[in-house]
């Protein structure tokens, strides 16, 4: 909450001092002209947020029939965290691993994963990333991080505009002899030191408010992880479910920067960076950290172990958290036995999850085998690729989905898979 | 008149205080009773998907004719039930057997690979994880609650409107209530 206070009166300031330095008493013109920047997109921002978050990042929303298993952890942690309405699920196609959460209140709230993340991770795993990001919603984390992202970019956007109107106006005192005079005296502009205030301002207040935002953003990151490990009993699920992450360096190519603190890792940054200018704390530490818990899962555990790795007195969490705060033991890990079968099981999972999401058709063959055929399959038969048997394809019915399909997203949905395997080729060819 | 206004005030600014007090007292007691709910709700749930799995693994597990039959028996039970430590008892035991289940079924391998069987087991699995996740938050709410009627000033306000504790979901048995582990 400080930090909002201080972003607030930064924007404040910077209108009111800008405002001044243009011509005496145009102080409140200047710091009104700042608010009306930052009511207006916070307004965009409050009801459009989540569908540019979601549309940046091209995800795609499943039902639970797509993908039970993720559909069954998102409702477990909705329940442990008890929130009053299951967020709606999305799959992001692309092959790193990374989550965000997004809307603007629990009851507008989405979830979505990368296809990576569905691949890579084993059920606890997954858990402590969900858990992750329904603390974030019920933190209300998303609305305090688009309110903190609005000021700045606010501040951004004034400033820049302020340095336009400053550099036209002295040029064209220059240019038209006399100066026109401002709010109050005769002279054109402000008090001079107003305006060496104004341009110091200018300068400094973008990156300011940006190391604002981003201190913040770390802020919540921690008291989400420590949330999830709440939720869950189980903070070894989140931390190695962050060292696969970790291990991970395959970037989001096409998530866009003013999202990047809702993911769980900041997906445009390759490698975990650390220090002032990252949206994220290290996965180092946050790893470190959940371990360090001491086989308890509370707020207070999690603060006394982000001392301990830190080395430093004062908490990562705010008091309110840390109010009401109960001992819990730690449960015990589910034993799963990751054998190859159950790892390409998921994999096939996961591939199905996004297919069914882009309007697949899955037929049966004789064989056993399930036939995926794209929507925008245009023959009659298909040949099966394990016993080489025709299979009819019902063109008629697909043509209706197609239709629909086409209605809600706008676009083939073919197209996203193809992408994504030629990704995957290209990948291991690489490699 | 200044005295008769400072009065007035006070006594006004101490009739909200109490208003918002009992309101947020009614409000944590709704939400034990909503997380109450929840817990039902997952029983519910595990009750309903028995019956489809019995079915599922009757023609693989032979030999297993008396767990089965437990698992059956268990759960009417707890169906029927109709006080609460009647039910909590049948809960406990349907657990009980559950948690036998599932190390039976490492046994039989083609169970394990039948397509409908995975899903049942998913099923399963997070139901058990529901239940003890509705356990958690309500046992969470319920603390909550309960500091809220012992701390001062609102127990003042609890005492005045007979707000009780609530209980805690409590397990008599560890052993006997914990949630099965599921082997995958």
């Amino acid at each position: 909450m400080f930090l909002v206070f201080l972003m607030a009166l930064l924007l404040v300031t910077l209108g009111y001092v800008v405002g001044e330095a243009m011509g005496r008493g145009g102080g409140y013109v200047g710091l009104l002209i700042a608010v009306a920047i930052w009511t207006i997109l916070g307004l965009v921002a409050y009801f459009q947020g989540h569908q540019v978050a979601l549309r940046s990042a091209g995800a795609k929303k499943i039902q639970k029939e797509d993908h039970p298993r993720l559909y069954n952890i998102v409702e477990e942690m909705t329940i442990a965290s008890g929130l009053g309405k299951i967020p709606e699920v999305y799959v992001i196609d692309s092959p790193a691993l990374n989550a965000f959460a997004a809307g603007r209140n629990p009851d507008n709230a989405v979830v979505a994963v990368t296809a990576g993340l569905l691949r890579r991770l084993n059920r606890d795993q997954l858990q402590g990333v969900i858990a992750h990001e329904i603390a974030h919603i019920k933190n209300r984390d998303i609305l305090f991080m688009t309110l903190m992202g609005v000021m700045a970019g606010a501040i951004v956007i004034f400033c820049e505009t302020m340095l336009r109107v400053f550099f036209y106006s002295s040029a064209g005192r220059m240019s038209s002899g006399p100066p026109r005079g401002g709010g109050g005296g005769g002279r054109g502009g402000g008090h001079p030191i107003m305006m060496i205030a104004a341009v110091v301002l200018i300068i400094l207040a973008p990156i300011l408010s940006r190391l604002l935002y981003l201190a913040s953003s770390r802020k919540r990151e921690y008291l989400a992880d420590a949330t999830a490990a709440v939720y869950t009993r189980y903070p070894e699920g989140l931390a190695s479910a962050l060292e696969a992450i970790k291990r991970d360096v395959q970037p989001m190519n096409q998530v866009n920067s003013a999202v990047a603190p809702m993911f769980i890792k900041n997906p445009l940054q390759k490698v975990s960076a650390r220090g002032l200018f990252s949206t994220h704390p290290p996965l180092d530490d946050r790893i470190g950290i959940l371990r360090s818990m001491g086989g308890a899962a509370s707020f207070n555990a999690y603060q006394e172990a982000w001392k301990k790795v830190g080395g430093k007195r004062a908490g990562a969490l705010p008091a309110s958290a840390l109010a009401g705060d109960q001992d819990a033991g730690v449960r015990e890990a589910s034993p799963l036995a990751q054998d190859k079968a159950e790892a390409r099981h998921q994999s096939r999972e996961a591939g199905d999850a996004l297919r069914k999401a882009n309007n697949f058709l899955f037929l049966a063959c004789v064989c056993g085998l399930r036939v995926k055929i794209p929507p925008d399959f245009k023959k009659k038969e298909i040949e099966c690729p394990r016993c080489h048997r025709n299979v009819a394809v019902p063109l008629a019915q697909m043509a209706a989905a197609g239709v629909v399909a086409d209605a809600v997203s706008g676009k083939k949905g073919g197209g996203l898979i193809q992408q994504a395997k030629e990704r995957g080729k290209k990948g291991k060819k690489d490699r | 008149m200044i005295p008769v206004i400072v009065l007035l005030v006070v006594a006004g600014l101490l009739v909200v205080f109490i208003i918002s007090m009992y309101n947020r007292l009614v409000q944590a007691r709704n939400q034990v009773k909503n997380a109450w709910s929840q817990i039902d709700v997952q029983l519910k749930r595990r009750h309903d998907l028995i019956p489809n799995l019995i079915e599922t693994v009757k023609g693989y597990m032979t030999h297993e004719r008396e767990l089965l039959e437990n698992i059956t028996k268990a759960r009417s039970r707890a169906m029927q039930a109709e006080s609460v430590g009647e039910r909590s008892q049948a809960e406990s035991e349907l657990s009980g057997a559950m948690g036998q289940f599932y190390v039976v079924v490492e046994n039989y391998p083609d169970l394990k690979a039948n397509e409908n069987f995975l899903s049942l087991q998913e099923e399963l699995t997070s139901t058990e994880n529901r239940i003890g996740f509705a356990r958690q938050y309500y046992n969470d709410e319920v603390m909550k609650y309960n500091n809220r009627i012992q701390m001062f000033p609102s127990n003042v306000i609890a005492g005045m409107f007979n707000f009780k504790q609530e209980d805690f979901f409590e397990i008599e048995d560890p052993g006997e209530r914990e949630v099965p582990k599921v082997a995958f």
